[in-house]
């Protein structure tokens, strides 16, 4: 069946994307798997102790077998060399004897005579070194005697060796050769006695397969057991690990099981103990949490109701204050702006109580930062034009759209530029607006009074005042600036302030564009660059 | 009109204000005499107070709605979204929180009060609804569906533009007659509050649709 070329290559598709992704998940799985590192470990060290041992064994029996095996042969050969002397002394071939006879009536007595070295073969050889000719049997058996050993043996010394020879019917088999020169009067000869080490080559093979199989069998016991091992000790540290996440995510009544009074049940009782101890401490601040925010809504309605009354009076009297004499009517526009002052700070703190009981939440959405300064700088305009200040933007071209609380950014900045105003002189605050991909940053520059040195931080404490003996000028809380800190904090920004005594001083405002998302730099610069109108001394030339 | 409040000077000095805005208040100072007091008074609008002694405004607030459509503007001290939120959903048109200024409250109160003045007789479709303007009453293939007069209003304001999409902003200058720093709870939940009256299946609605990222539009007729 033809396949169409397009499954074909999908599928090849899919493999060669399966063998990229299984090492990654292979290395992914040996990085988070302490069970599997430890039986994989286990399993190799095991294999190479099994290894090492396996060789030694197999190498000593082979050794002893062997041994065995030649000494018998060279016993044998020898009684075959004696016999072989004794008939070839025996022959004259000056009375015509006919030594050709004798040697092979030899060699078939010495094949018939049998030993206690097994089965066996002789070749022999009529004569000595390269003009030897076999006796009686011309056949692949006398060929296969290498070299080496010949020629030793021509040499006069009985030696023996191993060597695979050819029997004839195609199949080779390892045999153990023994050369005898044997001496002679009428010449020289050479007697060879082969043992086939077939037998002994099935035995070693029958023993190298068990010890294979054991090794094997013991090696994977071995794992097994490691990884048995592991799995008892990994699994209540996963229970543990699992247990823990539970907690985190707020299931504090999660606790891990206890058996036994082993090692693992200490780790799960230390565990309990701390969980447990953790859930009453979170409980405990829950609770004043709650009693915080209790208390914080109490007050602000008790507050708010006799506050409104106040408030409904106040300006009651302010709208006929024409009517009365002008140290009354004085005094009901002073109760009127105080109200309002009073009613300012109440809110600001109850805002700043918010935020100390953790209660201040996120509501973020889409927004123009461009939109929101030209907003703040649109209703804060008139206060500005009191005060002697021209409200300067620079703006960016496109929108800069971030996620945001606009109500607390709107308020941040609004802080600001009032309070770049109070403290401008009446001289230019310049507003900038600047966006990256991942953080936005709006600056409010002013040229005022400026600030001391170590006053850049002191300025976001609560009702902290850079000139105690100042006016309240704009009957500012001294809480504005605390409650920006916290509402940057709150979308993961910063707030920052930059000044110089009699240089003015400038606060940066810096947020994500995605809620949420961590701040590493800001697009705008913390202390702004000279172009001060101010007269700057220049080093004359030289 | 109709003040229901447990603090004596508070409801004293809203009596001041009241009346010097040409308004004749009856006061009532807890929950469980409120809706007696309602009866009794047949008032054109309600001021209530959400913390009460006796029945909270938030159940108040409900059994007035139950027996009328009479515009109900709550007093609340707190400004969080949810007690707003429960408050409007428990029926109230519009809130005010405390302290505010006499001003604010006197043209709230005004807003809502000049509900259904002036208005010319016409004949609008919304969805499968007819809206008879002058007779203040919305009808489904003949049959009357009961709404309160500010329901009646948002339906109108979108009935008349069938075409425009409303911001929650507009919508509120629009219908309530007043600029709320930028407070659109009043309208998402009056929506839908008017869609489980309206709608056939509020889940899927109609009659009033949403504009994502936007706001709300008429349904097509």
């Amino acid at each position: 069946m033809r396949l169409p070329t397009g499954w074909a290559t999908a599928r090849l598709r899919r493999l060669r994307r399966s063998l990229r992704v299984a090492p990654a998940q292979l290395r992914r799985r040996w990085r988070r798997s302490l069970r599997l590192r430890v039986t994989a470990r286990t399993v190799l060290v095991c294999g190479i102790v099994v290894l090492g041992i396996g060789f030694v064994l197999l190498s000593q029996i082979r050794d002893q077998i062997l041994g065995v095996k030649t000494t018998a042969a060279v016993a044998q050969s020898t009684n075959g060399l004696r016999y072989a002397e004794a008939q070839l002394t025996a022959v004259d071939p000056v009375n015509g004897d006919d030594v050709r006879t004798t040697l092979e009536r030899t060699v078939q007595q010495l094949t018939e005579r049998g030993g206690p070295a097994g089965r066996f073969d002789v070749v022999m050889f009529d004569g000595s070194g390269s003009d030897a000719v076999p006796v009686a049997r011309l056949n692949s058996l006398a060929l296969g005697i290498p070299r080496a050993l010949r020629a030793q043996v021509g040499q006069g010394v009985q030696s023996y060796q191993l060597s695979v020879l050819d029997y004839g019917s195609g199949e080779t088999v390892k045999t153990l050769l023994v050369g005898l020169p044997v001496p002679s009067a009428i010449d020289h000869f050479e007697l060879y006695y082969l043992f086939p080490l077939d037998q002994e080559e099935t035995s070693l093979g029958l023993i190298q397969g068990t010890v294979l199989v054991s090794g094997v069998a013991l090696v994977l016991l071995v794992g097994a057991i490691g990884g048995f091992v592991a799995r008892q000790v990994v699994g209540p540290v996963r229970v543990a690990a699992q247990t823990a996440e539970r907690l985190a995510s707020g299931r504090l009544e999660d606790r891990m099981e206890v058996r036994g009074e082993d090692d693992l049940a200490v780790l799960a009782t230390s565990f309990n103990d701390m969980a447990e101890s953790l859930q009453s401490q979170i409980r405990q601040l829950e609770q004043l949490s709650r009693l915080q925010q209790r208390f914080t809504s109490d007050v602000s309605h008790e507050l708010r109701t006799p506050l409104t009354t106040v408030r409904m009076a106040a300006d009651l009297l302010y709208a006929y204050r024409e009517d009365f004499p002008a140290a009354v009517s004085r005094a009901a526009e002073l109760l009127q702006a105080e109200v309002n002052r009073f009613e300012a700070l109440l809110n600001e703190l109850l805002e700043i109580s918010r935020y100390d009981a953790g209660a201040a939440v996120l509501e973020a959405q889409r927004t123009d930062l461009g939109d929101l300064v030209e907003r703040v700088c649109a209703a804060t305009f008139q206060v500005a034009m009191r005060q002697g200040s021209e409200l300067v933007m620079h703006l960016p071209e496109h929108a800069i759209l971030a996620e945001i609380d606009p109500r607390r950014v709107e308020r941040i900045i609004r802080n600001l530029v009032i309070n770049a105003v109070e403290h401008g002189e009446g001289l230019p605050v310049e507003i900038t607006v600047a966006g990256e991909a991942d953080a936005a940053a709006i600056t409010v520059r002013d040229h005022g009074i400026g600030l001391g040195a170590g006053e850049a931080t002191q300025v976001f404490s609560r009702f902290w005042r850079a000139d105690p003996s100042r006016s309240k000028g704009l009957g500012g809380t001294g809480l504005g600036l605390s409650i920006s800190l916290e509402d940057a904090r709150l979308h993961g920004g910063w707030l920052q302030a930059w000044g110089e005594p009699g240089g003015g001083a400038q606060f940066r405002l810096t947020l994500p564009i995605r809620a949420g998302a961590e701040l590493s730099h800001s697009p705008l610069a913390l202390v702004p660059a000279r172009t001060a109108p101010a007269p700057v001394t220049t080093p004359g030339p030289g | 009109m109709l003040v229901v409040d447990d603090d004596p000077a508070l409801a004293e000095m809203l009596g001041i204000v009241l009346r010097s805005e040409g308004f004749e208040p009856a006061f009532v100072a807890d929950g469980i005499r409120a809706l007696s007091a309602f009866r009794e008074v047949r008032p054109d609008l309600v001021l209530l107070d959400l913390m009460l002694p006796g029945a909270s405004g938030i159940d108040v607030c409900r059994a007035i709605r139950g027996e009328s459509v009479v515009p109900i503007i709550m007093l609340t001290a707190k400004s969080d979204t949810v007690d707003v939120v429960l408050g409007l959903e428990s029926g109230a048109d519009d809130y005010v929180v405390k302290p505010f200024k006499p001003k604010e409250l006197v043209a709230r109160l005004r807003a809502q009060l000049r509900r259904g003045e002036g208005e010319q007789a016409e004949s609008l479709p919304i969805g499968d609804l007819q809206i008879d303007v002058l007779g203040h009453t919305v009808t489904r293939a003949g049959g009357a569906i009961a709404l309160t007069p500010l329901e009646f209003d948002l339906l109108v304001a979108l009935a008349r533009k069938p075409r425009q999409v409303f911001t929650r902003e507009a919508l509120l200058e629009q219908v309530w007659g007043y600029r709320h720093a930028a407070d659109t709870r009043l309208v998402n939940v009056h929506v839908q509050r008017l869609r489980s009256k309206v709608e056939l299946d509020p889940e899927n609605p109609t009659v009033v649709l949403t504009v994502r990222g936007v706001g709300y539009r008429a349904g097509a007729t």
